[in-house]
């Protein structure tokens, strides 16, 4: 049958810290965390898997220095090799250590472009994107946890999240 | 013991902060209204900046000519221009980046407007080699895209194409870093927003940040790679920025110390920028809690560090100079001739203001001067430009053949484009430090129960296990379960005052109960939500289904909220074929 969100919200960063431990041993499953910081740890109590962002830059990295390489070697060596000065302009790797600052260059901006795109993708946000944060005061000083409820329990989540100190206990409107 | 940090540590935030407390104080600026003296400084910038403007209008239509370029120095005050303002532009990526991998929580309450001058300077900076290309309008023969003259590509041996690289990689992932970090300080401020318009722009702004636990993980992640790459970049930047000159053949510039000399000397600058503008800014918007005397005397001590790399490879270069025996050395920026030749002045000012005035600052209580640091913080921008204007100019001046020799005058052009840059820096730090939250508040907010004096004095009084939060006062608890009986009758409320359509339709399409409900889900457009209307209403089988023709899904249509018309004619379909499975 349908299932129910019901909204607690706090006031310190240490005392959600608590509600959320107290939650996840009490078996209630929590769907989402409100915070306006970052709460060192909160991840981990909540049982967030780690995030991969770092790996995707490794590989990102990659392929910008792929095509870095292709690129030069393309323009400098293959399409139209010119003598700069009696640099050797047949040979990519003899060549090399005039291209690495470029090199260098575009593994950055790849990494960091295409991360940063990616953390964009994955966490839906963008230009004209509604805000989701279901109370206002959660960018401020307040932190609001959302846990998930049966019809017939709600009201003993409800008194659980209570007996945890939060401040307010709401139902979300769906 | 979990926000432990040894009471040795000065707090970083005073004033007995809250969290609210931070939100209020970095969201009035934006809030409130420009005082007078705001406005005046802006007018000032503007006019300088249309100054500017006016002579790079002069400049670009009448030709290069206009500068004060010779045939001996044919490149002085737009490439000074141009490394003076990448070097400013190192200080933000290097608090951001390099003090965020070695943990110095000081840089939280600086990094937002160190990156913002970073921006604005990198800015200035790209402006000079564009407009000294003469004819600005072909700049994107710089880029390596195929051409009109049969893919004669750009030349990858050349430092000045890695400048291209560097510069822009730089530009664009500083800026990245930053607006990254603004995310949730501008979704802070859009909650706040009371009016229409600004709720509008900061949302946009804010790209809908909501502050979910996935996304502050992944934030966090992100501002780490971010910053592990960062440093390396800006390391690389002035390295390559220096290439420019040490890859040549004139004597002084070919010199191996370059690269790293360069980067200190950036570095150098670029704090003493910071320290110029946020004491402006941290007195102008009441910043004095969050910007403390000791983030200004931490920030002294790293001009020390960076400013005694700097004065070693000066005396380094002077030494060798004479050491060489070789003639041509003798009149590089850091020699005997120069100290004593015509441009002994410039030779001085070098001298005077990157080595002699910044030595005060080995004094605590110089250190801890605001005054004496502002006044310090503009001599260090001072010398410097005469740095790199003594580097260009004087090893230009007297080169191999003495025939050549010559000196270097500038044009009021020259002169204007230069104020022009100033003017134009500042009218964007203005308009940000207006607009834009100048504080990462979101990361002080995160120190603040470490490094708060308010936390740090519970910590003192009561022990470091002390609880630092008081339990807020509760709001009694609904009845939850009479809440959602009544949201339930008030839907078949809905059902009944239809006026027996319901019962109308279900005449028309037949009977049938709970017990033979089919999965109504598998039509298209219906999810669990509309499955359960169409139940209140009586609706089970894909047999009803597909008994319905156009007048049953007009009274659907009239009995229930949002109803998707538009896909009904599959229905019975679908009905059909999934009765058959």
């Amino acid at each position: 049958m349908a299932n129910y969100t019901l909204q607690a919200l706090y006031e310190d960063d240490d005392h959600l810290m608590k509600a959320v431990k107290e939650t996840r041993s009490g078996n209630h499953h929590i769907e989402e965390v409100y915070t306006p910081f970052p709460v060192h740890g909160l991840d981990k109590a909540a049982g967030l898997k780690p995030t991969r962002m770092a790996i995707t830059s490794f590989m990102y990295g990659v392929l910008g220095l792929g095509v870095a390489i292709w690129m030069m070697n393309f323009m400098m060596i293959d399409d139209w090799p010119r003598n700069i000065g009696g640099k050797p302009s047949f040979s990519y790797i003899q060549n090399m250590p005039a291209f690495v600052p470029i090199m260098f260059e575009l593994t950055v901006f790849f990494a960091a472009h295409l991360m940063v795109i990616t953390f964009y993708m994955r966490s839906k946000i963008w230009p004209f994107k509604k805000a989701e944060n279901p109370d206002p005061r959660t960018t401020d000083d307040h932190f609001l946890m959302e846990v998930s409820a049966e019809k017939n329990n709600v009201q003993s989540v409800a008194e659980f999240l209570h007996a945890t100190g939060a401040k307010e206990v709401t139902l979300k409107q769906s | 013991m979990s926000h432990y940090e040894a009471p040795i540590r000065k707090p970083l935030v005073t004033g007995d902060k809250s969290y609210h407390d931070v939100t209020v104080d970095i969201a009035r600026p934006i809030e409130g209204r420009a005082n007078k003296l705001w406005w005046i400084v802006f007018s000032i910038a503007l006019f300088a900046f249309l100054w500017g403007l006016g002579c790079i209008i002069y400049t670009v239509s009448t030709g290069i000519g206009v500068w004060g370029l010779n045939n001996t120095i044919e490149w002085a005050w737009d490439i000074t221009n141009f490394v003076w303002w990448v070097g400013i532009g190192h200080a933000g990526t290097l608090i951001s980046a390099v003090l965020l991998l070695f943990r110095q929580r000081w840089r939280m309450a600086v990094n937002r407007s160190a990156e913002a001058m970073t921006i604005f300077a990198v800015v200035q900076a790209g402006l000079f080699p564009i407009i000294h290309m003469g004819r600005p309008w072909l700049a994107y023969w710089v880029l390596p895209i195929p051409n009109q003259f049969g893919s004669l590509w750009v030349n990858f041996n050349s430092p000045l194409l890695w400048d291209v690289f560097a510069i822009s990689t730089y530009l664009s992932v500083s800026l990245v870093f930053w607006y990254t970090g603004l995310l949730p300080d501008f979704a802070m401020i859009r909650d706040r927003a009371k009016l229409p318009f600004q709720k509008k722009i900061y949302g946009i702004l804010s790209f809908g940040w909501s502050g979910r636990m996935k996304d502050w993980q992944r934030f966090e992640e992100v501002s780490l790679v971010l910053a592990g790459l960062a440093t390396p970049l800006v390391l690389s930047v002035h390295t390559i920025v220096s290439f420019d000159f040490a890859t040549s053949v004139v004597p002084g510039w070919h010199s191996t110390i370059f690269p790293p000399y360069f980067v200190a000397g950036a570095i150098f600058s670029g704090f003493a920028m910071v320290q110029t503008l946020l004491i402006i800014m941290r007195k102008v918007s009441n910043l004095e809690n969050y910007i403390t005397v000791d983030h200004i005397e931490l920030m002294n001590k790293v001009i020390i560090v960076t400013g005694g790399i700097v004065g070693t490879a000066y005396i380094t270069e002077f030494f060798i100079a004479w050491y060489s025996g070789s003639p041509y050395e003798d009149y590089t920026y850091l020699s005997f001739g120069a100290a004593t030749g015509p441009y002994w002045w410039a030779f001085w000012a070098l001298i005077i203001c990157n080595i002699i005035v910044p030595l005060s600052l080995w004094w605590k209580k110089m250190r801890r001067n605001i005054m004496w640091t502002f006044i310090v913080s503009i001599v260090i921008n001072i010398g410097m430009w005469f740095e790199r204007f003594d580097i260009i100019v004087l090893c230009l001046s007297k080169g191999r053949t003495p025939s050549t020799w010559a000196m270097f005058s500038p044009t009021f052009v020259d002169v204007g484009i230069f104020i022009g840059t100033i003017g134009f820096f500042f009218v964007l730090f203005l308009l940000y430090s207006r607009s834009f939250p100048v504080i990462a508040q979101a990361e002080v907010k995160s120190i603040l129960k470490l490094s708060g004096d308010r936390y740090k004095a519970m910590r003192e009084a009561q022990g470091d296990d002390v609880q630092l939060y008081e339990l807020p006062k509760q709001q009694p608890l609904p009845d939850f379960e009479k809440l959602i009986a009544e949201q339930e009758s008030q839907q078949e409320d809905v059902v009944e005052e239809s006026g027996g359509l319901a019962e109308k339709l279900i005449l028309n399409i037949g009977k049938a109960s709970k017990e033979v409900a089919d999965d109504l889900k598998r039509l298209s457009g219906v999810g669990p939500a509309l499955e359960e209307k169409l139940n209140q209403i009586g609706v089970y089988t894909y047999n009803q289904i597909s008994n319905m023709t156009e007048k049953e899904f007009g009274i659907l249509d009239e009995l229930i909220q949002k109803f998707p018309k538009s896909k009904t004619k599959f229905w019975a379909g679908e009905a059909n074929l999934l009765n058959k499975k």
